[in-house]
């Protein structure tokens, strides 16, 4: 610190302090609603407080006896499917990236620059913008309800190209021709020496993608039509409308913190990762 | 090696995208048996929509409003979360806990902290005077989105901030102390010029966040209601295309929003190069 300032510093505490109680209340509200009955839910000044049906209610959304939800919405299986899309879209997205800039980068071939360009086009369109002819392409494919239309075309977008071949650039010209001497390979070079040594940027992408494939909604939304394939997060919003009977708000909060829990926890659990994945990915 | 990529961005990139632009001048029925060429007859026609323009107005309403205040409040926490030594790491997990829950959820969640009979913040409001209804009246379902994107956008300010702030040498905040520059005048004259880029950045990065991936957060509070007062274009691409079954003018809406984003990714790449450099 540049100087000894205790107002500033207690300023400064206390700002904190506010911002981390706004930002952090509505995650602890919805934490305290979903530990109460749902006629307690139904009262106006809603409880502050923990309550006492934490148990029964984590237990009947999970097995959906008692919920009083279609029985066929299971919230186990939503969240199996949210896991697969996750770490489908993480896990598709390295592959395919690290490949793709491993050949822009490490060989000559025709039209290198219009492939590069062309992979660089979608980094600016998110899925969002094409999302009727990207369904209308998933629909004649035959792909509607099944993972890989889930997951496949969201793994359309070059942001991690960019971020491999960015690192590549960055490797010392001396390390292939080492490589090359010895008789490597490219797939060995690829193998031995470029995957090792992108494990850090491997580690931070997976973070954000992961999240990103979690927490995708609009696009399951259009392809997930049978409700055996529903992620989580699409899944809590037909239970918050489900019908014109009040909203069972406990219920659904305790989905909610269902559905955020591993983010969360990747989040949180990976946070080095994360800041480095997040920050670096942008630039 | 690079067939992968080259091929799922051809199925999944440029065919949809040259079908938007196909489908833009054609004209089909729900059903899809006829079609037929109408020029630019979906493009005038959403010129004309008044529905249309009135999005683009509440779009450009909701994604100033999120960009500016999720920014301006994000610098301010991260600019306090510089200074602070103790306890650095528990505000910093605490803050970018956002981050991890999805758009949707952050709706319900707010949708639930501001609904109307049982909701929080209604009944303090009530007291106030203030009679809060995000069903009936449209600036109250308008402040309840922008409050929830906003929300969820400021753990990533936040980061990118406080990145930014910690970039910026030390020596020059001490020498600027050394000649008496006071913490509010250092602000001014050291940090913030300096963190333009990333100011800059942020204002493009959550332009588009406002633009496409409030989605959920609007489909889970009001759809777009009350009526059509909080649908931003996004909303009424999905709302034309998979409700209403316009498909010719959905995708023309499409391809309008494709021009704004590479029209602002074009921006911010000429800027981030040319004009906020130090």
């Amino acid at each position: 610190m540049v100087e000894q300032n205790k107002i500033l510093d207690y300023l400064s505490h206390f700002v904190l302090c506010l911002g981390v109680a706004v930002v952090a209340f509505p995650i602890y509200l919805a934490l305290v609603a979903s530990t109460h009955s749902a006629q307690e839910m139904s009262q106006s000044p809603v409880p502050l407080w923990f309550g006492s049906k934490m148990f029964e209610n984590y237990y009947s959304i999970l097995t959906g006896e008692g919920s009083g939800f279609n029985s066929r919405l299971l919230i186990s299986r939503m969240l199996w499917v949210s896991l697969v899309m996750a770490v489908g879209v993480a896990t598709g997205k390295i592959v395919i990236s690290i490949m793709s800039a491993f050949a822009v980068v490490y060989f000559r071939f025709p039209f290198r620059k219009l492939v590069f360009w062309g992979i660089f086009l979608t980094l600016m369109l998110p899925v969002e913008v094409r999302i009727v002819p990207t369904y209308k392409v998933i629909a004649d494919l035959g792909l509607v309800n099944t993972y890989t239309g889930l997951i496949v075309p969201l793994t359309a977008s070059a942001t991690a190209t960019f971020l491999f071949r960015q690192f590549f650039l960055t490797l010392p010209d001396e390390l292939t021709e080492a490589a090359k001497m010895d008789g490597a390979s490219p797939w060995r070079f690829l193998w031995h020496i470029l995957l090792p040594l992108s494990r850090t940027s491997i580690a931070a992408l997976f973070v954000i993608q992961f999240i990103y494939g979690w927490n995708q909604y609009l696009w399951p939304l259009l392809i997930s039509t049978d409700e055996q394939m529903y992620p989580i997060v699409m899944g809590i919003h037909n239970l918050s409308t489900g019908g014109d009977t009040q909203i069972t708000w406990n219920l659904v909060m305790a989905c909610a913190i269902l559905a955020m829990l591993p983010p969360a926890l990747v989040v949180v659990g990976m946070q080095k990762w994360f800041v480095k994945g997040l920050v670096d990915s942008e630039k | 090696m690079i067939a992968p990529q080259i091929f799922i961005v051809l199925v999944f990139f440029f065919w949809p995208a040259g079908q938007a632009l196909v489908q833009s001048f054609q004209q089909s029925d729900p059903f899809g048996s006829s079609v037929e060429w109408s020029g630019l007859d979906n493009f005038r026609a959403l010129w004309q929509d008044e529905s249309y323009l009135a999005s683009f107005k509440t779009t450009a309403i909701f994604s100033v409003s999120v960009a500016l205040s999720g920014i301006s409040i994000s610098l301010l926490l991260a600019f306090f979360a510089d200074r602070v030594v103790r306890g650095k790491y528990i505000y910093r997990t605490l803050l970018i806990l956002p981050y991890a829950v999805a758009p949707v959820v952050a709706g319900i969640i707010w949708l639930f902290l501001f609904a109307p009979s049982i909701g929080l913040l209604p009944n303090l409001l009530v007291n106030l005077g203030i009679q809060w209804n995000i069903l009936l009246n449209s600036n109250h379902a308008m402040i309840l989105i922008v409050i929830a994107s906003v929300w969820k956008q400021i753990s990533y300010n936040f980061l990118f901030f406080l990145a930014g702030l910690q970039n910026i040498p030390k020596s020059l905040i001490e020498a600027a102390a050394i000649d008496g520059a006071s913490v509010v005048r250092r602000f001014w004259a050291i940090q913030l010029p300096l963190l333009s880029p990333t100011t800059f950045f942020l204002l493009v990065a959550n332009t588009v966040y406002a633009f496409f991936d409030t989605f959920g957060v609007v489909d889970a509070t009001t759809k777009g209601g009350p009526g059509k007062d909080t649908a931003i274009l996004i909303y009424k691409v999905y709302f034309d295309g998979f409700k209403a079954m316009d498909l010719g003018g959905s995708a023309a809406q499409s391809i309008v929003l494709m021009f704004i984003v590479i029209s602002l990714t074009i921006i911010q790449f000429r800027y981030i190069e040319s004009r906020v450099n130090y």
